[in-house]
């Protein structure tokens, strides 16, 4: 049934919601921390588990796959919807600031991923020595 | 008209649908006989999806871009933070768990990399053009790393009105900009594999900017980067208005 696909996702997005505005309470933030990387962490644990598998594989798993296959034009739609006339009013200070924020970032992708990269091979190295 | 424009604001989301069905077919289209595949479909998708918000913004001077045509209001509710909450969500299911374990480190360590690298860039900014209020230079920073933790952190410091304004609409360049940037540079970056993409996802942390420059990547990283970076807001707001907002009192 195609339909237990789709609800063991709605219970997902739906419990990791729950956890992350609870997470935001305990840490007295106005915001939801984490919820929708939690509801997909839960997915993976369910998708991965032997239990969830009459929810997640064959036409249940269809109904998943439907809803990962529209997220591009989803995420098309949230193009067309993002305030990109007050983005372009900012002003100079905003471009600057909003461009600089960005460059920035784009730069220390690859210094960080080495970062991984390096750590994971050193434990690698460690786990031969014993 | 009255036929019209009750039959597609009754039936707005499907309306919806069918709309954008024909812009992902035009981007496609294009992409394949202008540019021979080198541009993805999806990023012309995209880019045309924020040129009509504009526009949409312009004629009516409301937030939400297009959505704020009556008749189109359905592009509102596709693209809202509902579906796209339940979409990145679904992108997850296939996602190895030993992946996710091989990159986790460098991910978390990249959202507090991120928040701060984009936050002290967007005080500097602030800084350089001539803003010397400890209030204002953190507001300015917090909008750099999203548009959301700067008000967040601008309601909280007590900033004004106009200050607030700007960090919004820095944090909105820089979601455009991570849109339409992520897969002209992608290459450069080495952002071809399940761990850049998490370090991606923490580094840049704007939400829609993430799960658009990834989708216009490689849909395949989406998951990793994505997963990431909704830890990055909510670190944004926790640090903002406490000790970033301490760091730059204590200087100025």
């Amino acid at each position: 049934m195609i339909v237990y696909g789709v609800a063991l996702l709605s219970v997902c997005l739906v419990i990791g919601m729950l956890a992350g505005e609870t997470l935001g309470v305990l840490l007295g933030v106005d915001a939801n921390v984490g919820g929708v990387g939690i509801a997909m962490l839960l997915l993976v644990f369910a998708s991965n588990a032997e239990k969830f598998k009459t929810l997640a594989s064959g036409a249940a798993g269809e109904g998943i796959k439907f809803w990962s296959a529209m997220y591009i034009p989803i995420v098309v739609a949230m193009a067309a919807r993002q305030n990109v006339a007050a983005a372009v009013d900012g002003g100079l200070l905003a471009l600057v600031a909003g461009v600089a924020a960005v460059v920035v970032s784009f730069a220390l992708v690859p210094v960080l991923s080495r970062l991984g990269g390096s750590s994971n091979t050193i434990s690698a190295v460690k786990e031969d020595v014993r | 008209m009255d036929v019209i424009e009750t039959v597609f604001i009754r039936n707005n989301l499907v309306v919806a649908f069918a709309l954008i069905g024909v812009i992902i077919w035009i981007s496609y289209y294009l992409a394949d006989k202008l540019t021979a595949g080198r541009i993805h479909g999806s990023a012309i998708a995209i880019a045309l999806g924020l040129l009509a918000a504009w526009w949409g913004g312009v004629v009516t001077g409301g937030r939400t871009g297009v959505a704020d045509i009556a008749l189109l209001g359905g592009i509102g509710l596709m693209g809202g933070g509902m579906m796209r909450d339940f979409a990145i969500v679904a992108t997850a299911f296939g996602v190895k768990l030993g992946e996710l374990k091989k990159a986790g480190l460098a991910g978390v360590v990249s959202i507090f990399a991120g928040v701060l690298v984009s936050f002290f860039v967007g005080a500097i900014v602030a800084v350089l053009f001539g803003y010397s209020d400890p209030v204002a230079i953190t507001t300015i920073g917090a909008g750099a790393v999203t548009y959301i933790v700067g008000p967040v952190t601008g309601e909280a410091i007590g900033a004004s009105s106009e200050v607030i304004t700007l960090s919004v609409a820095a944090g909105l360049i820089k979601s455009i900009l991570v849109m339409i940037g992520t897969p002209l540079v992608a290459k450069s970056i080495g952002l071809n594999n399940p761990q850049s993409a998490m370090v991606f996802g923490g580094l840049m942390g704007t939400t829609s900017g993430v799960a658009a420059g990834l989708a216009a990547t490689d849909p395949k990283l989406v998951p990793y980067g994505a997963m990431i970076a909704t830890f990055y807001t909510g670190v944004g707001c926790l640090l903002g208005p406490s000790i970033l907002f301490f760091i730059v009192s204590s200087i100025f």
